[in-house]
This record gives structure tokens, sequence and C-alpha cells, in this order.
């Protein structure tokens, strides 16, 4: 049993909640592999994926993850919902649960939304992604996918690239890789790195080269431009030139490092062609594991269900 | 607490049992055995040693099977954690004996045939059991083989030591409090 009844963040979690999500993946990533990729477990469980903010994979990885688990599956996207109309956020969810819908994965804007929502309805909430605080199922999937390479987290050196300030993935990626006992840096030009972040029990390094020299993975994220209402460096170009990972880049180390970005890539700005398409790179495990771990999640939560859904 | 099968009872048993499936199935050339995650598979494994050695096959198809995520209580107990599923070949057009260590509801068998057949379509599938818990069934599932049959209440439990697991080989009944 997970210690938690909803998946708001990795915070929240133990280690050993994070190794029995990680057992329960397992299991599934072998499901996903047969003829027949489903199972019919949640075959009695409607899960509303509620999305306020854009996002094509993680929603078609909650989406697959659902149906692959046999649960029916509604999708609500905000763009073109009453929401524009001015409803609550509570009032939308209140009236998407009175159809009788029993877990909510949610997306928002708003750092701190999903616990908001814990705090007013009964269904469990799978927090997938709020604001600039935490994504946890990105956080599981990206350890799982470490995991798989490197093998047992614990002394592993991570570092984070980028845009640290504005990165939920990046939050949720110090909790976990803490809670595994791997050792992290963050690295990334200073404006983009929020101060105190050391408070978090991890490394800072302004210089990628060394970052990458100390590191056993790498973890690329993107420049967010939608959330940096302020110009924070001068142009892409001159990040690229400091901060960009590239093949001459990598080659110019002493080992052969592990290379992750949880995706969408801006190809010549963070990451060049020839590292994202390199054998070095594990993205597109990343994505393939990201759906077993959800099905992990989903399923884990599903458990002894309130017999009375406080609508 | 009362002792069904002793060790001496429980190997003559495993004997029977492996003979009668040699019955059938002769060489097991078409046949694949199956056990049960988490209890089965302790059976299943002795089974098939006994089978290799009377046959003389030592290519016996054996797998594991672990039927949480077909179980149909999801929702009205606690959640369960699931054991490995490890089916290395295809049960396409062949013959499955499924083998588990007691028969009670008849639940987890249910599940495991809908399990079962996400892998392949089977010619034919048996069920083999250790322990047959007469009367207590909850759907029309029957054993082809038993080892043993035993009249029990509602209140009573049938607990299967294994040598390998618990350091003795021996089948008990006890009334739980």
């Amino acid at each position: 049993m997970l210690s938690v009844k909803h998946l708001l963040g990795i915070k929240e979690l133990n280690t050993e909640d994070i190794g029995l999500i990680f057992k329960t993946a397992d299991n599934f990533k072998q499901v996903l592999q047969r003829t027949i990729k489903k199972v019919p477990s949640l075959r009695d469980t409607t899960v509303a994926n509620v999305f306020f903010e854009n996002s094509t994979r993680t929603r078609l990885s909650f989406e697959l993850a659902e149906k692959r688990l046999g649960a029916d599956v509604v999708n609500f996207s905000a763009s073109g919902s009453s929401v524009s109309k001015g409803e609550t956020l509570i009032d939308t969810v209140k009236n998407i649960l009175a159809m009788k819908v029993d877990m909510v994965v949610m997306r928002h804007a708003a750092s701190g939304a999903p616990w908001f929502l814990a705090n007013h309805i009964n269904a469990s909430i799978i927090n997938a992604g709020d604001g600039t605080n935490e994504h946890p199922t990105q956080a599981l999937l990206d350890a799982y996918s470490m995991r798989e390479k490197v093998g047992d987290m614990k002394g592993k050196h991570i570092t984070i690239i980028g845009d640290i300030m504005h990165s939920r993935v990046a939050l949720s990626n110090i909790y976990c890789l803490n809670k595994l006992g791997a050792k992290v840096t963050v690295a990334g030009p200073p404006t983009l790195i929020p101060k105190h972040i050391e408070s978090l029990g991890v490394r800072v390094e302004y210089n990628l080269k060394k970052a990458l020299e100390w590191c056993d993975v790498a973890n690329v994220l993107r420049i967010q431009l939608e959330r940096q209402h302020k110009p924070l460096f001068s142009t892409l170009r001159e990040y690229a030139l400091y901060y960009g990972v590239n093949r001459e880049m990598l080659d110019s180390l002493s080992k052969d490092i592990v290379i992750m970005h949880p995706g969408p890539i801006n190809r010549g700005v963070e990451i060049n062609s020839d590292v994202a398409d390199s054998r070095q790179s594990i993205i597109l495990d990343q994505v393939e594991n990201g759906v077993a771990i959800r099905m992990a999640v989903i399923y884990l939560l599903s458990g002894k269900r309130e017999s009375e859904l406080a609508v | 607490m009362k002792t069904l099968l002793s060790n001496k009872q429980l190997d003559l048993t495993l004997h029977r049992l492996a003979h009668q499936l040699v019955e059938n199935h002769i060489n097991f050339k078409n046949t694949a055995v199956i056990g049960l995650q988490p209890r089965g598979i302790h059976l299943s494994g002795r089974i098939v040693q006994l089978l290799k050695k009377i046959t003389g096959n030592k290519d016996i198809e054996y797998g594991k099977l672990d039927i949480t995520f077909y179980r149909d209580d999801v929702h009205t107990s606690e959640i369960h954690v699931p054991s490995v599923t490890d089916i290395p070949f295809s049960i396409e057009g062949k013959k499955v004996v499924l083998i588990d260590d007691v028969l009670y509801t008849g639940r987890t068998i249910r599940s495991a045939m809908d399990a079962l057949i996400d892998f392949g379509r089977p010619e034919k599938v048996e069920l083999l059991v250790l322990i047959d818990r007469r009367f207590s069934r909850e759907l029309p599932i029957h054993p082809d083989y038993t080892g043993y049959t035993v009249d029990t209440i509602l209140t009573q439990k049938v607990i299967v030591y294994w040598e390998e697991k618990d350091g003795k080989d021996e089948v008990v009944l006890i009334d739980k409090v």
C-alpha cells in the first residue's frame, strides 16, 4: 500500500512508496510487451484527465495508461470549456465528479492547485504538473529510466541542466533522486537557478563542462519561454552557446554519460540533434517507461474506494 | 490445528499427481505447465521436477502466472502487490495445466483463465490443485487433478508449508481467530 491517498508531489512520498511504484511498474512494463497490452484491473473505474494547461506527451501517456488498465476515460481541456465563462476550479471538478468519476488527473498552471483540490473533494487526485512546483510522475519515470540504465541510484551523480527556476520537473526530480540516495547537481545560467536551492541538498554549478564531467546521467530541461515574464538571458543563441549540450562537448568528456530530456525538445537550443538522437540518449525510453509508471501509480491509488464520494 | 498431509503423505500425493499428469499428457511435447503466483509455484516447481524425471523430457515448458491485475476485488480489498509473470513460450494451440496449491472459492482460477487467454488461445486448459476445499465454491470451477479433498467451514484456513520456503513439507488446517 502507498502511504498516500493522492499523488500530489514526490515531496510527500517515502522511499518505500517509490520502491513499490517501481516494482509495480516492472510488472506493467512486461504487460506492455505482450500482444494484448491490457489488463482488466480498473474495468469499474472512471478517470478524468483534467488539463488546464497544454500537454501532448503527459496527457497521451496518462490516457494510454488508464485505457490499458481497463478504465473508462474522459478528457477535459480548459480551452473551449466553461472555464472561459468564469467557472471556478472546484466547481469544474465537482461537476465532473458528479458524473461519477473516481479519479482525477490534473494539470494546472497554478502551483499548489492539486493540494487545494485535494482539500475539497474526495476522489483520488494525481498531479500531472502544477505551475512551477511539481510533476511527480515525470520524476518517477525519470528515476525509473535512470535506474534501468545505470543500476541502483544510491551514490549516482545526476546533473539537471537548464531552466531550473521554472521547472516542475527539476523540483520533483530533486526530491525523488534525493530520496533514492543519488547526488544531484543543478547547472545553468545564474539567472535561471533559484537562490537558496542548495537548501534542497543539491550542488550548483555554472560551468556546463564541469557539470557534465561530474555526472553519470544528465537530465536536460527545456527553456520555458512561456513562463519567463522578463528576459533572463540575452538570446537563445547565447544560451545554446554556453549551456546547449552538443556532441563535441560529450566527446570531450572522460566517460560516456546518459542523456535524458523530459520533452518537448527545443532542438539546437538546450540540446543538439546529434546528442538527442545518439545512442547515449534515453529520451524515447523515458516516454515508453512513462506509461508503465503511470499505470503503476493509478493502479496503486485505486485500492479501497471511499464508499461515498462527497460531491 | 489438524495435519491434513504429513511430509510422507505429501510426497506420495505429489508422485501420484505427477503420474496422473503423465497418463494424460504422455511426454509433454504439446503441454505446458503454469504455476500460479505466489503460492502455487512451489507446488508447480515440485511437479515439474517429477515430470522431468518420469518422462525423461528435460524441456517441459514451465511458466509462472501472476493474476493480481485480473482480480475482481480491486476496490473491495486491500491493493495487492504483483509477483512476476514469466511465460517464456507461446501457449497458442497447446494444452495448459494450471497449478495452484489450494482451491477455495474458485475466483483465483477465474482470474487465471482470463490472464492466460491474454497470452494466446490454448487448445485445452486443465486444473491441478493440491488441496480442494469442497463445497466452498463461488463459481462453477472444478479441478481435473486433486491431491486431497477436505470439507471446511468459513472460519478455517488451509496452510501449505514447503521445505524450500518454510523449512518443512506439511499441509495443516487451522481455525482462524
